[in-house]
This record gives C-alpha cells, structure tokens and sequence, in this order.
C-alpha cells in the first residue's frame, strides 16, 4: 500500500497547528501560536485563542503545503482534532476541515488529541519502531494523562489524569505568584537553575499511601500550588524576602517528583519496560533529565519525540490519522463535533460504517503539483 | 425591483456562488449569478454548527460541480458558532481556488425584506435588523430602501445596543424593529453576487464581532492564607 498523504488540523489550545505527512514521514509541521496574545493574561483565553486560530488557520495551510511541496489536491485525507480541549478552538478547527474535505472530497478522520502525542512518536525517523504495550505520559498546559498504550490505532488505556490543574498550568499559576512572566514553565526554569531543589519540601499530590486505592495514578497539582502560595505569604508576612531561586526549584521538584514517580510506578505494576514522554512540558530540562535518570536505575526505555514534535502540533494529528487509514480504518462521518472532554479510549470519532476506507493511489504518482 | 437577472450573469458564463452563514442557525446555499436558488440547506437549531456545517456544505455543493465563489456571513452573531462557518467557508474556498465573498449577515436579511416587500409591493419603511447579541443585548444594522445595484441601504453599521434601550434608539433613527432568528444563505450569495455585479465590497474579511475578547486582565494572586 501506498503511504497516505495526510493533512492535520490542529486546534485544541493555543497553537494552530497544520501538519502534512506521508504515511510517517514527516513533510511539515507548521505551528502558529497565539501564546503572546495570552500574557498579558497569565493564561490561555479560551475567546482570544479561537479568534487567533480562525486568523492563522489560512495561512498557515498556505505555509505547510508550500513546505511540503504538495498542492491540496495531492491529499489523500484531511485530519482533525475532535477533542478533547478547548470547544471553541477546537470548533474552529473542525469547521476547516469539514470544509477542506467536502471542498476536496477526501476522506475525512476525527481523531483524539492525547493519542495524537502518543502518534508524534512515529514522526521521528530516527527513533526506530515504537514497541508496544507502552506507558505513556503527557505533561502540558491543557493536560496531564497517565496512559497505557497496547496499540496506537485501537487501545489505549487511561491509567490517571489530573484532577485539577495540569502539571504546565501549575508553572503558570506558580510563576505568577513569584511574579514571573507567562509562560511559567521557561521563566521557572531558568529562576531554579540556582536554586535549591531540596530547601522547601512542597507535597507530593495524592501520593499517600490513602491515595493509592483510588487515585494511584492520578494528579493533583493545585494543593502543590496553595503550599508555594502559602509559603511565600508566610515568609513576605515575616518580613524576609522570598528566595525565588529555591521556591522554583523546590516546587519544579515536586511536580518533577510526582510525574516520574507515577509514570515509573505504572511500568512498574504493568510490566511494562517501555516509557514514552510528550507534551509540552517535556521542554522542561528538569523533568526529562530525572525521568531518564529513574527511568535508567529501573530498567525502563524512555522515548522523546523531538520537542516541535511534543508540543500541540497538526503533524501528530496527520500521523494518527495515516496510521489509521493503514489499519484499514473507514473515514469519520461529517456529523461530529468537538468534544472538549473526549475521553482517550476514543481514538477516532465517528468512524463511518457505510463508508469505504480511503484506495491509495498506485506507486509514483504523476500527478504531484496538479490540483485535481 | 430592477431586472437583475442576467446583467451580470451575461459577463460572467456559469457563475455559482455558494453562501455560507452561521450567524444564527446554520446555512448554506448556492445560486446562480442570476439569483436562481439551486441549493438552499439549513439548520434552524442555534448550536451545533460544527456538526452540521459538513453535511449542509456536502448537500448544497453536490448539485454545483464548480462553484466560483463563496460568500460569508460575517455576523455579527454569537462568536463561537460564527467562527464555524467562517473556517468551514475560507477553507472550502481554499480547496476549491476560488475567491470569498465577505457579506454582513443583516445585509442579507435587509435584503430578504426588501425582495419579499417588493413582491407584494409593499413600500418597505426604514427599518432596523435586530439579533440577540446574548449578555442581555442587541446587535442591530439600520438600512433604508434598495439601491441601483439591488442591495440594501446600510444607513448604520452593525452595532450592539442594552436589550432595554433599542427602542429608544432605533425611535431616534426612526427606524422600524424586525427581529429575526435565522439568516438566509440564499440571501448571503444574492448580496454577493449583486456587489460581485456592481463592483463593491460589503464587508471587510474580518468577523463582525462588535466586542473584545471577554476576558478579564491578569489580576494579583489571591491570598490563600
Ligand atoms: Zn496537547
């Protein structure tokens, strides 16, 4: 079978992002984000964030065909984010695509967010094979999911979430009470770089041993948040200045602490050797560097995809989408919507049953640059 | 109403025009240059555009092979169903090549009322177009009679009014109240292809929101002690 060529519709946060692939070979992964229009608001707001994507939706389509070197009429499919995330970002998103694939004619697939991080995996070419089953664990500012992976197209299991507050809204909401800049993540890394991460021990969210019947791999991070909140209350009350440098790296340890000990803790109790790390917070220095080294002492292989490839991008979502037309997955119907809470064991949307799945085009097309 | 069957339809051989609108419901629609409807779909229901707006799209498109133009409803109208067709019309004219036509949703309505007073003719007094804006206001566009090119009148852009002062105001323009809860997509592409005729814009490229972002600025951390 030909490798299909896929474009991804990604629009779930804060990023537009417009992948093209052939099969999983990555062809563009094209990325605007409206991450400065949120600073001034501490976070992402969710009306500033769709106005931003229905703006860079068009060119950024522009801008990754022109990457690619492909014309629209060269797709086989057309891929889209259903959920979960924001619902009127990701709306936005479903609209262009339903569009395109009408427009085109092409088979369309709504596909799952989070199984979309997991799919970034197969985009870098240099990583070998992903062996299954694997752990899974996805940091960002949108989410923090603890998943077990027996196979990308058809089970993927979700061990834990976070129960409040993801791991990067945390570095957000911290930064702003060490009156950091937004994003956090980068701003609390460079303030922990001199600091010490053992010089306040902020709690490890539901990590008692109470905690293990029922929330064994879920998170909590806005207890974390309250301690660091309180901790510098106490300590401006006293009248000492607060040492930003060990309040960041103390709390960036606990957050660190918590994801490593949680994701190690499912290999674990799966049996499982095999850990894959995305998300944006992966660009977190901190937090590979003690996942590889507990990972290493426990006999786990950790995986990393690239961090363009971690953070929310179209590619992965096109990548999901190749991988389901392999598997012989019939295209989604056009009567889906975004569902912000989509859960992960959904991996496509709406797949239809009377259609047909997507006949590939026979070896060395000659028709790439013509519009059909 | 002037014969425009045709005046424009004579230069331009083949001429469809798709319109788009999820201002209100959701709908779409093609005609020919001339004005005759060749698909008219709609949704009345005021949510769920993300998942109608593909079918909709699908079944009007289905009877015209090549369209050669999309016309969008620009609002004003709730932003987040809005914004559904929009993406869906930009795209869609992207994959087909062919050029978009920005519309003002009241420009379409004033026009379905301006057409159906001139079938039974009715001399159409000033009046004003008033859609719920939620957050206890009105979005309203004032217009007064149609012009040579066949369009409405626009006398005041779109722009949103307190629930309980629009009478007030539309009284101080002496403008009569039509309210209305749906927009013709229909009527979207017939503005379009009038203004295509007549050489004019209607609308910038950009939605018609009438509000900034609803958000709150980022404000000290709370005390949690
Ligand atoms: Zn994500």
């Amino acid at each position: 079978m030909n490798a299909p060529l896929v474009l991804g519709i990604e629009t779930s946060c804060d990023e537009t992002g417009i992948g093209i692939v052939r099969g999983r070979q990555l062809l563009s992964n094209t990325i605007a984000s409206s991450m400065d229009e949120h600073a001034r608001y501490g976070g992402v707001v969710p009306e500033v964030a769709a106005r931003a994507h229905l703006e860079a939706l068009q060119p950024s389509i522009d801008a990754a065909l022109a990457e690619a070197g492909v014309t629209l009429g060269d797709l086989d499919a057309v891929a889209v984010t259903s959920g979960p995330g924001l619902a009127g970002a990701l709306m936005v998103g479903v609209g262009a695509a339903k569009g395109l694939a009408v427009a085109l004619d092409k088979p369309l697939y709504a596909v799952n967010h989070l199984v979309g991080h997991i799919a970034a995996d197969i985009l870098d070419a240099d990583a070998g094979e992903l062996e299954y089953p694997t752990v899974a664990l996805l940091v960002s500012g949108g989410h923090t999911s603890l998943l077990l992976v027996r196979d990308l197209t058809s089970d993927v299991e979700q061990l834990g979430e976070t129960m409040d507050d993801a791991a990067g809204e945390a570095f957000d909401k911290v930064a702003r009470l060490l009156k950091l800049p937004y994003p956090g993540g980068p701003e609390i890394d460079r303030a922990a770089a001199t600091g010490d991460p053992t010089a306040i021990r902020f709690p490890r969210g539901l990590s008692r041993a109470s905690d293990m019947a029922s929330h064994r791999y879920d998170f909590s991070f806005s207890g974390l948040k309250t301690a660091v909140a309180r901790w510098v209350e106490q300590h401006e009350a006293a009248g000492r200045p607060v040492p930003v440098a060990d309040v960041a790296a103390s709390f960036r340890e606990a957050v660190v602490d918590v994801l490593v000990t949680k994701a190690l803790d499912a290999c674990a109790r799966h049996g499982v050797p095999r850990l894959l790390l995305g998300g944006g917070v992966i660009a977190n220095k901190r937090l590979r560097d003690v996942a590889l080294e507990r990972a290493g002492a426990a006999g786990v292989a950790v995986r990393i995809p690239p961090l363009r490839l971690c953070t929310d991008n179209g590619a992965m979502i096109a990548a999901l989408a190749a991988e389901l037309i392999a598997s012989g997955r019939r295209p989604s119907t056009l009567a889906f919507g975004a569902d912000s809470t989509l859960p992960v064991t959904e991996i496509q949307v709406a797949e239809d049953p009377d259609a047909e799945p997507p006949i590939l085009r026979a070896e060395s097309s000659p028709r790439a640059g013509a519009a059909s | 109403m002037p014969p425009r069957g045709g005046v424009g339809g004579a230069g331009y051989p083949g001429t469809v025009i798709i319109g788009i609108d999820t201002s209100l419901g959701t709908a779409v629609a093609a005609i020919a240059r001339d004005g005759e409807v060749l698909a008219d779909e709609q949704s009345a229901n005021p949510l769920g555009h993300a998942e109608v707006i593909g079918d909709l799209l699908r079944r009007a498109t289905a009877v015209v092979p090549a369209p050669t133009h999309v016309a969008i409803g620009m609002g004003p109208g709730p932003f987040t169903g809005l914004r559904v067709g929009i993406a869906a019309a930009r795209v869609y004219a992207l994959g087909r090549g062919v050029p978009v036509v920005p519309v003002p949703s009241h420009d379409a309505v004033a026009l379905g009322v301006l057409l159906a007073d001139a079938l039974t003719g009715v001399d159409t007094p000033r009046f004003a177009v008033v859609t719920d804006a939620r957050r206890r206001e009105f979005a309203y566009s004032v217009y007064d009679g149609i012009d040579d090119d066949g369009l409405p009148v626009r006398i005041t852009d779109a722009a949103l009014s307190p629930r309980d002062d629009l009478d007030e105001r539309l009284a101080d323009l002496g403008a009569v109240r039509i309210e209305t809860t749906r927009v013709s997509a229909a009527m979207i592409a017939l503005a379009a292809a009038r203004a295509l005729d007549a050489g004019r814009t209607l609308a910038d490229g950009e939605p018609l929101y009438l509000r900034s972002p609803d958000v709150v600025a980022a404000h000290a951390p709370k005390r949690v002690s």
